[in-house]
């Protein structure tokens, strides 16, 4: 969440928000749906129907502030507004709205802001219908037995099949949907119907004691470039105001508040946050690594009993490793990593050194999406070239001597003869898509490992679920899947555990020299297609050098494929006089450069991109 | 050891390069500072080259005379026979011409007649550089070439009834070209006797026209294997012929018979530019200055005109560009460049394992402190320079 305006008066904010709302006034929400069934775009109406902002500050997705999510078309961070909103009874109530990203990598996001709310609204595009993180999330929302409001959006869609969605909301999930409100978030019908129902049909916050030792729970932390360390709390007990002098329960650490507020979604200061509110503090925090999400915060000189439950704790599970191009962007990229994370505390790393290519960092990231996202934003807003490794999983290793290990690097595995079992994180993945893609979308989860545990049909659409190792999903699963049913199958998945396989290590020879940067685990059964392919991959990618090269694909000694480049024969400028002298130096000091660029192996330079690209492999 | 003022100078040779950039039409692979003719008034230029030769000589007083002119371009057989005398006569009133000094003009075939041949001669030429590209119809209607292998034969003739020196410029490795049918085109080339050749694989510029067709996909050029078969075959045929190679596509009878002028580029020697987009070298102070004329000719006109300073664009190489350019252009000849040339410039000297490496995998030889490639070096004499300054 990075709100960059800087904090407006009261006056400015174009409206008086009720500083006292009685509790039973008071409605926390969040918007969860599929990816792109029109959450951040149904925010924006909610948001000017209650004048938060006026139509001259509005833009589409307003709540998406991120570069990275405005060109996406995405919401990656949760995002919390506080409008004002006078119903049909005449009441003025203060809605808490959250607005909550849909794509699976996400989804702890939207555990939190569920965490932080009573209701839900549902959103369901009703021209596509139910989809995989509709399930995953509205789940997720039944077990906070929040209330939930079905929003059937984008009616206005000549493909909108209401009756349709309406049944597969009550089948699939099993939710009364008599009472969805049909809306257009792009033509703005049904937003009053949308305001109404949440007042009427969502609960109020259960009752807090104002006077009770201040309990406050840590929703969210960011950075803010002008404002520090900004802290998304949700007021449970007691009285949260400035100058307070406040403690973190897990931390220990003690700050004073400077300001608390309340977004509109322009941040507003208010005098308090009371029971039920949601709002954010402000108090010279330094470090975002000091707000734990999920923490309790109390009052120091009159802390409450104990901490709320937490949340569950974010573990990633997709690594790689990145590197910087020049080795000389090390320290650089070093603190925009440290920048980065004080946006986004889900993103982790170690140091690490690889004969490859350097010095660099191996990071630990939620999914393939986070993997992209960050990456590009470190060499978008921190102008970084980076190499990326291959995308693996956390292995579970127990040795013969009966110690555990966790392998984040597959070229960090232990001698083989040392090693009982490997274990490989597995999943649950729930799959929808169109019956006639049905057959295309089986035969992948079978190549993959796949095991079927659950295939059901509503209407035209099946959804099924398999269980497959993540190996087999981070490199590519998910593109694949889009492409074989053209964009309409949908995935979720989460992670049911480690189980032991049949794995094996399978390294990567150029010129006779193993290249560690290249090593992965592979399932045995696997291995010689896999080698195969990455052979051949290489030998396109490596350019021909003076001498031949082998390029080997190996386990142990053994050698499973093998490819050779041949050697280069001509490399020599036709015409070179005079005027050609100068070229020809330009051209020598960039290919002088360009080997700079290269990594060396024994004899043979290999350019930095053609380990990513030789990674970047269609998983067999 | 050498030092660095005695491993570059005027001793290496002492030329000077003119660029006329007008020719009748541009050819597709064509990638020089050149311009279509017309009926343009070449005046306002030939006066700014002697303008801008008088400026130029005026900072090299002192010197020995000039060892070689050379009248390149474009096409400088476009210039009236007049302005070729005029600025030989300017170049020996300048900065002297010596006795053997090689006057060369590059040539197209069409510009080719007995009368004009004779009237370079009395000019000066005594060398001449004849753009002859193919020997067969279809290849040169490809090249773009406004003449046919007729003309080219015709023009090659009479150049040699007037010239004892001349060349004549093929171009091979076209799209296609098989080795039997270069082996043919070569053979009647070499049959006709010519003192020196310049044998050049079709280089596709990016810029060009050719280049923009590469990028569509519309001309394939030839693969790195088959270029190489090629020009393995060159150097057989020339060598068989008495016409071995003395540079990476230069092939003469006798030493006397190579070309004096670029030997003076291979060998990093000294030159003036003069002329549109023209480059100079100029050791002055045991420095190396890299000269070069603004490209368009009506920007040269100005630059000249207004000129405070006789260069319109000078830098002076670092140590290491020095190196990499003796090194460079030095490998290409087959008698090949003093290591302690290269080494006078380089921090450190030429890695020696290095160096080793190269030799035992055939590719280079070191002959009197000469650094030499071998046959199947010099195809990739790029590639070694790379490596050698690494
Ligand atoms: N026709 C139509 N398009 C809509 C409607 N609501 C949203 N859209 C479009 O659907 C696309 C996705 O909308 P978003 O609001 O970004 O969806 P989202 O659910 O927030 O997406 P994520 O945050 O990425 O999960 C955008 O192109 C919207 O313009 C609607 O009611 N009708
Ligand atoms: S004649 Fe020569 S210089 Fe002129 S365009 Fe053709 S190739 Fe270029
Ligand atoms: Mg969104």
């Amino acid at each position: 969440m990075t709100h960059i305006l800087p904090l407006f008066q009261t006056s400015e904010a174009g409206y008086i928000l009720s500083m006292s709302t009685p509790i039973e006034h008071i409605r926390n929400f969040s918007i969860i749906a599929h990816i792109d069934h029109g959450k951040s775009t149904l925010a924006d109406r909610l948001i000017q129907h209650c004048g938060g902002l006026t139509d001259r500050e509005m833009s589409d997705q307003v709540l998406d502030n991120m570069d990275i999510e405005k060109e996406r078309g995405i919401t990656i961070k949760a995002q919390t507004v506080r409008l004002a909103y006078t119903a049909k009874d005449g009441i003025t109530y203060t809605l808490n709205l959250m607005d909550t990203p849909g794509h699976v990598d996400f989804s702890y996001e939207v555990s939190r802001c569920l965490a932080a709310c009573e209701g839900s609204l549902l959103v369901v595009d009703a021209s596509q219908g139910v989809e995989a993180q509709t399930l995953a999330n509205v789940y997720q929302a039944i077990d906070q037995e929040h209330e939930i409001v079905p929003v059937l959006n984008k009616v206005d869609l000549p493909a909108a099949d209401i009756d349709r969605v309406a049944e597969q909301i009550e089948e699939v999930i099993g939710l009364d949907a008599s009472g969805a409100v049909l809306t257009s978030a792009k033509t703005g019908l049904g937003i009053e119907d949308v305001l109404e129902a949440i007042v009427k049909q969502l609960p109020p916050p259960a009752e807090g004691d104002a006077s009770a030792p201040l309990k406050v729970s840590l929703v969210d932390a960011y950075y803010d470039p002008y404002l520090g360390v900004v802290v998304i709390v949700r007021v449970v007990d007691g009285i949260l105001k400035k100058k307070q002098k406040i403690r973190m329960m897990k931390t220990g650490s003690t700050y004073d508040i400077d300001h608390v507020g309340v977004f509109g979604p322009k941040p507003v200061h208010v005098e308090t946050l009371g029971p039920g509110e949601v709002g954010f503090l402000v108090a010279s925090i330094k470090d975002v690594a000091d707000c734990s999400v999920g923490d309790t915060i109390t009052e120091e000189r009159r802390p409450c009993a104990g901490p709320l439950p937490g949340y569950k704790d974010v573990q990633p599970v997709v690594f790689c490793g990145l590197f910087p191009m020049d080795a000389s962007d090390f320290d650089d990229l070093r603190a925009s990593m440290g920048k980065l994370k004080l946006n986004d505390a889900s993103f982790s790393w170690e140091m690490e050194t690889s004969a490859a290519l350097g010095m660099g960092f191996r990071c630990g990231f939620l999914g393939l999406l986070h993997l992209e996202i960050i990456q590009e934003r470190l060499s978008r807003e921190f102008d970084l070239d980076l190499i990326a490794t291959a995308p693996s999983v956390v292995y579970e290793l127990t040795m013969t001597d009966g110690t555990e290990i966790e392998l984040h690097n597959p070229s960090d595995m232990p001698d083989v003869v040392k090693v009982a079992e490997i274990r490989e994180p597995w999943i649950e993945a729930t799959i929808f898509t169109p019956d006639e893609y049905l057959g295309g979308v089986l035969k992948l989860c079978q190549d993959r490992r796949g095991i079927q545990t659950e295939l059901t049909y509503v209407g035209k659409r099946a959804m099924m679920k398999y269980e497959l190792p993540l190996n087999e999903v981070v490199f590519d699963f998910y593109d694949r899947l889009k492409s074989i049913s053209k964009g309409y199958a949908s995935f979720d998945y989460e992670l049911v555990g480690h189980r032991p396989e049949n794995l094996v290590k399978m390294s990567i020879l150029v010129n006779d020299e193993p290249v560690d940067a290249l090593a992965m685990l592979v399932h045995r059964d696997r291995a010689e297609s896999r080698g195969r392919q990455m052979c051949e991959r290489l030998k396109d990618l490596i350019p021909r050098q003076m001498f031949k090269i082998p390029v080997q694909a190996a386990i142990g000694a053994k050698v499973i494929a093998r490819e050779t480049i041949s050697a280069m024969r001509k490399d020599v400028t036709a015409k070179c006089y005079g005027g050609d002298a100068t070229r020809k130096r330009k051209l020598l000091d960039k290919q002088k450069a360009g080997k700079k660029r290269m990594r060396q192996f024994g004899k043979v330079d290999i350019p930095q991109e053609a380990f990513v690209a030789a990674l970047r492999m269609d998983g067999v | 050891m050498i030092n660095p003022g005695r491993a570059i100078g005027p001793q290496y040779g002492f030329g000077l390069y003119l660029h006329w950039p007008y020719c009748q039409h541009i050819c597709p692979y064509c990638d020089f500072n050149v311009y279509a003719a017309k009926d343009r008034t070449t005046e306002p230029l030939f006066d700014a080259m002697l303008a801008d030769l008088a400026a130029q000589a005026s900072q090299l007083k002192g010197r020995a005379p000039l060892s070689s002119v050379y009248f390149g371009g474009g096409t400088p057989s476009l210039m009236s026979p007049s302005q070729i005398a005029q600025f030989i006569d300017a170049c020996t009133a300048a900065l002297g011409l010596s006795e053997r000094c090689e006057i060369t003009l590059e040539a197209n075939p069409n510009d080719i007649r007995l009368d004009r041949a004779k009237n370079w001669k009395e000019a000066g030429i005594n060398r001449i550089s004849l753009g002859v590209q193919s020997l067969d119809d279809r290849a040169l209607a490809f090249l773009g070439r406004d003449h046919t292998a007729a003309q080219g034969l015709q023009a090659v003739e009479t150049v040699a009834h007037i010239f004892e020196r001349y060349s004549v410029d093929l171009i091979y490795a076209r799209p296609d070209q098989s080795l039997a049918a270069w082996r043919e085109e070569l053979t009647s080339l070499l049959s006709l006797k010519p003192p020196h050749l310049s044998l050049y694989e079709l280089t596709i510029a990016p810029k060009t026209a050719f280049g923009k067709a590469a990028q569509r996909g519309t001309l394939i050029p030839l693969d790195e294997e088959a270029q190489a078969d090629l020009y393995e075959l060159t150097e057989d045929l020339t060598a068989q012929a008495g016409l071995p190679a003395y540079e990476i596509s230069n092939y003469a009878r006798s030493k006397a018979d190579q070309s004096r002028h670029n030997l003076t580029y291979w060998r990093s020697g000294d030159w003036l530019g003069i002329g549109p987009g023209a480059h100079g070298r100029l050791s002055l102070d045991g420095v190396r200055l890299s000269t070069e004329g603004r490209a368009r000719p009506q920007e040269y006109i100005t630059a000249v005109q207004n000129a405070s300073h006789p260069w319109q664009t000078e830098t002076a190489l670092t140590a290491e560009e020095t190196a990499a350019e003796i090194l460079t252009m030095g490998l290409r000849v087959k008698t090949g460049i003093e290591q302690d040339r290269v080494n006078a410039f380089l921090p450190r000297p030429i890695d020696k394992a290095r160096l080793e490496s190269l030799q035992t995998e055939g590719w280079l030889s070191l002959q009197e402190g000469r650094l030499c490639l071998t046959p199947s070096g010099r195809l990739l004499a790029d590639r070694i320079a790379l490596e050698l300054l690494r």
